[in-house]
């Protein structure tokens, strides 16, 4: 076998792949915020008394986390085009990945409020708070805190999963890679580079969440106890 | 444009849907098979074998399974290896399942009871029969509900597979959607069958989880 290994030509289109892991980075900024929010709302949903909404949140979640991404994006795509709405390839993207991560952030958060003590309820309850002040304060705030961990990896997995939005040709790290190995012929070379490029996308990613949570968190800075 | 959806279509699906299950049981074989070996050589005595599984996995789970698969089907032949699309998604997906059990079942083996290690140590029984007779079995136990959960996940990836052209169940949508070109329908139907084959085992997982009163060590996602 005869290996004849190019880096250099690949490594000169690096603004390409710039560009490329930014849009990555952007999709999945927008896709965190946004299933952040759906996930506290699907979480309360879900533990509401109200039966429609607690079925409706428990139909989407387990819709979502049974079927695969790829599939999400295809119907998301069609679905939305077959409304004679027509949206780019990136707001279609940012879209799929933001029902698809709502769903898993649901279950985390679900889990986490499932691990708050009734108690603590109960003397908020006492001390005269209102709901909304119950949920924010006693209820999603440690909650969020305790899966904190849980959340941020599933966060780094969707920052993975938008790879597969390339499929719609949305123009994302693995889109560029796709079109850079066509245009040279070195496809070996290109997806080594991107693959590295993913690890250390995700590396960024752990390293900003781990300070995200420092600031968040003031209390378990405090108390020495590990994020 | 090319009529509507009837019986041969199906059939096709289902065909799809078949290789599907297969994929995924050679996934679920290889990548057990490998990440049994790699959760075992991340709790070696040998620091450096530790060192190097524990990189392996950092390596694969910060990599999309698409570049994997792109990797393996393209980029192979391009430094002389032919590669045909099954044996790509296979290599692809044992590789990726490996990364992912393996650091499941080392967290499975390491949370076996302490006292268990030091009571067959104790016995001086060898680190083999240690963990033969007295660790592994224990661990199956409690790895059991994470690795029907991790099933659903491989199931679900192997859709990836259709990016390399492999005709699984997405693949096949795909083709009929270029016949009929009807999307939104038939992409309905992939994902009605991809959920029916994953929301029993999701089930099942949890209520393995219940009964053993274990919980997931880890949330993956796909």
């Amino acid at each position: 076998m005869n290996l004849n290994l190019d880096f250099a030509t690949i490594l000169e289109r690096w603004p390409s792949f710039l560009d490329g892991a930014l849009l990555t980075l952007q999709l999945s900024f927008i896709a965190t915020v946004m299933g952040a929010v759906i996930g506290a709302l699907g979480a309360i949903a879900r533990r509401s008394s109200h039966p429609i909404l607690n079925r409706i949140a428990g139909i989407y979640v387990e819709t979502i986390r049974n079927t695969p991404l790829l599939v999400q994006i295809f119907l998301v795509y069609f679905g939305l085009a077959s409304l004679g709405l027509k949206f780019s390839a990136f707001t279609v993207a940012a879209v799929a990945l933001t029902i698809n991560v709502g769903a898993y952030t649901t279950e985390i958060i679900r889990a986490g409020f499932d691990s708050i003590p009734r108690g603590q309820i109960e003397a908020a309850e006492g001390l005269a708070l209102s709901r909304a002040q119950i949920y924010w304060h006693v209820v999603l705030w440690p909650a969020v805190e305790k899966v904190y961990p849980a959340l941020t990896s599933q966060f780094v997995l969707l920052m993975l999963a938008s790879s597969v939005t390339s499929q719609i040709s949305a123009e994302e790290l693995t889109a560029v890679a796709n079109y850079i190995q066509s245009d040279t012929y070195r496809a070996f070379e290109t997806y080594i580079l991107v693959a590295i490029a993913y690890v250390a996308l995700s590396l960024i990613m752990r390293a900003g969440f781990w300070l995200l949570g420092l600031a968040l968190f003031p209390r378990r800075r405090r108390l020495g106890t590990a994020l | 444009m090319g009529g509507s959806i009837n019986v041969n279509h199906l059939m096709f699906l289902a065909q799809g849907a078949l290789w599907t299950v297969g994929l995924s049981l050679i996934a679920l074989i290889g990548g057990g098979i490998a990440g049994f070996i790699i959760a075992l050589c991340r709790i070696a005595p040998n620091r450096a074998v530790r060192v190097v599984s524990a990189g392996y996995i950092q390596l694969i789970q910060g990599t999309p399974l698409l570049v994997i698969m792109f990797l393996t089907y393209f980029g192979l032949p391009a430094i002389g290896i032919p590669i045909s699309p099954l044996a790509a998604a296979s290599a692809s997906l044992t590789v990726y399942v490996s990364a992912y059990l393996g650091e499941i079942w080392r967290g499975c083996i390491e949370s076996v009871p302490r006292p268990q290690w030091e009571a067959a140590e104790g016995l001086a029984l060898s680190r083999t029969q240690r963990m033969s007779k007295v660790i592994l079995p224990q661990a199956v136990r409690i790895a059991t509900p994470p690795t029907v959960g991790f099933m659903v996940q491989i199931i679900k990836n192997t859709s990836l597979a259709s990016v390399v052209g492999f005709v699984e169940l997405a693949r096949s949508g795909q083709i009929i959607n270029n016949s009929l070109f009807e999307p939104f329908l038939i992409y309905a139907i992939i994902a009605a069958v991809y959920f029916a084959l994953c929301y029993p085992i999701s089930r099942l997982s949890r209520r393995l989880e219940q009964r053993t009163g274990f919980v997931r060590p880890q949330l993956v996602e796909a």
